[in-house]
């Protein structure tokens, strides 16, 4: 797995929680080391050791850490490049949401070896989605909800969400349904970078 | 010659809504060079609302192929690759392509940002809904972005391996070029065995002779086989217990435990010598060194030296052995030297046996070693 990935989650659980939350929790699953980097590569068993160890020591469910992982990618004033990123994809949560599939491609543009979740979009009768996600770890579904939720607020569209279950093959669904697209403001989204 | 197929051939009729969203970026010209009907997007860029009614060469600028501002000229760029600029932002740099449309309607001159389409986008305040999602400039948008901030990334990584490293070398014991321990290995050996009253041992300094001839004639590569030559010389002369040291370019230690006789230190000492002078062959050169070698005892005190004291001392020895020759050794000595006399207090010699007790016993000129 790429270390973004894993330096994602050390990140989040730093920021959050406190170092001494994240040195328990690395303990607790085994790394043999410190940090992740972000540039190098790990085995995927590490993702999910690290996820359940997070889970025991701050007594949540593993979907709750995830799902706040999720949130956490979008809204940390820290991630705000990610926030970027992820705002090229289209001009309202529709957009955004219809773009979700092109999500591998874009992170391969980037970081060739990066093995973002593979996803499709299905659209329900009215304002209803199905956002169906597989990747090399279980636990996408979840960080895939809190991220979405997110973007919704981001846009500025009011959606409900829910994990949709986990099918045989291991894909992870969320359901959207979108109230209104146009409920807030949103954030702004400026094409051109400040300071660019 | 053969024809068209009707297909081709066919005109079309675009409304300019459709045009406005295919190419938001267009110009549609008139024969005379008036603007009919501008993009909204070029029109936001060039800061007007309507950009229609104005002629065209006092809109954008053309550059390339030439810098031209007649309609007969432009007719021949048709189908070109075109360089351009709007007149109201001539910094940014544009480029375009130009079709006639039927029946002297005039052309059409579509217009895309070039390769600063990071800054254009910032100088116009472009959005999303101002490309046409076929515009692949919000991707490039996307990738310049994503990749300033992977690169700062790789930065960081790069910059606290660097730092590692160097506190891993700063840290590290071993001299890599000859396997050898380094200087830092060594000193922290002598002091920690003069801190151990039960250690009686010699130390032994080693400078090569005609090394900087080497390095200088025949290469650095020639230099470092010499040198790791000298690693694997004083690896295996040297007992299991003992310890050898690089401790400058061509400068090495050897820490020899249990030992309290000279006459021993000396015995290895000349061995040494004629083990560094075994010639080296490097890339079918001949590479011949020798080795100047001063020596220092500790039980040779009435007290327990200073690490500092040790090593000066058998730096001493060293350099009386130096003078007096290549390829000698001396001990220092702890013994008076005589009033009156500039005799220094080491007493190089060339063998261990053979040496009388005072004095240089000179070499012959032809044993000496050469570079070539």
């Amino acid at each position: 797995m790429h270390g973004m990935v894993n330096r994602a989650l050390q990140g989040f659980l730093t920021a959050t929680y406190g170092q001494h939350v994240w040195t328990q929790v690395r303990r607790q699953a085994g790394l043999p080391f410190d940090d992740f980097e972000a540039m190098l590569e790990y085995p995927d068993a590490m993702m999910p050791a690290c996820v359940q160890s997070a889970a025991a020591v701050l007594h949540k469910q593993p979907n709750a850490v995830l799902e706040d992982l999720g949130t956490w990618l979008v809204t940390d004033p820290d991630l705000e490049p990610l926030r970027r990123l992820m705002r090229f994809s289209g001009t309202s949560f529709i957009d955004f949401l219809h773009a979700l599939e092109d999500l591998g491609d874009r992170g391969r543009l980037v970081l060739p070896q990066l093995d973002l979740p593979q996803i499709t979009l299905e659209r329900a009768e009215g304002a209803r989605f199905r956002v169906c996600a597989r990747w090399v770890v279980p636990g996408i579904g979840p960080i895939l909800m809190g991220c979405l939720r997110a973007m919704a607020d981001d846009y500025g569209a009011l959606a409900l969400l829910s994990l949709g279950g986990i099918a045989q093959d291991g894909t992870e669904c969320v359901d959207i349904q979108l109230l209104d697209a146009a409920f807030s403001e949103g954030r702004s989204f400026d094409l051109a970078r400040a300071g660019a | 010659m053969i024809g068209l197929p009707p297909s081709l051939g066919r005109v079309i009729g675009l409304s300019g809504g459709a045009l406005d969203q295919l190419m938001p970026m267009h110009l549609w010209i008139d024969a005379d060079g008036v603007i009919v009907q501008a993009g909204p997007t070029l029109a936001k860029m060039a800061g007007r609302r309507d950009l229609a009614g104005q002629p065209l060469f006092e809109t954008i600028e053309l550059r390339r192929p030439a810098r031209i501002a007649t309609m007969g000229a432009l007719a021949k760029l048709v189908g070109q690759r075109l360089g351009l600029a709007l007149v109201a932002a001539p910094n940014l740099p544009l480029r375009g392509a130009l079709a006639v449309l039927p029946g002297g309607a005039g052309m059409i001159l579509d217009i895309s940002l070039g390769l600063s389409f990071a800054r254009a986008v910032a100088g116009f305040g472009l959005t999303l809904n101002d490309f046409s999602p076929c515009d692949q400039t919000v991707e490039l948008l996307y990738l310049h972005e994503a990749n300033a901030s992977t690169m700062a990334l790789s930065r960081h990584l790069t910059q606290r391996l660097e730092a590692a490293r160097a506190m891993a070398e700063a840290e590290a014991l071993t001299d890599p070029l000859t396997g050898l321990a380094n200087r830092r290995a060594m000193d922290a050996e002598i002091a920690r065995a003069l801190a151990d009253p039960g250690d009686a041992f010699g130390l032994i300094q080693i400078d090569l002779d005609l090394f900087k001839q080497i390095n200088d004639s025949l290469g650095h590569a020639a230099g470092d086989a010499v040198l790791a030559r000298v690693g694997h010389v004083l690896r295996h002369q040297l007992r299991l217990g003992d310890m050898a040291a690089r401790v400058g370019g061509d400068e090495f230690t050897a820490l020899i435990r249990d030992c309290t006789d000279p006459a021993e230190l000396s015995r290895i000492a000349a061995r040494l010598i004629e083990a560094i002078e075994a010639p080296v062959i490097h890339h079918g050169q001949v590479c011949r060194i020798s080795a100047s070698i001063g020596i220092a005892l500790v039980n040779s005190y009435p007290d327990r030296p200073t690490p500092e004291q040790l090593t000066a001392d058998a730096d001493a020895a060293l350099y009386a052995a130096k003078r007096a020759g290549r390829g000698r050794y001396a001990l220092h000595s702890e013994r008076p030297v005589a009033r009156g006399t500039d005799a220094p207090s080491p007493r190089p010699r060339r063998r261990a046996d053979d040496a009388p007790p005072q004095g240089f016993r000179r070499r012959q000129t032809d044993q000496l070693p050469r570079p070539d």
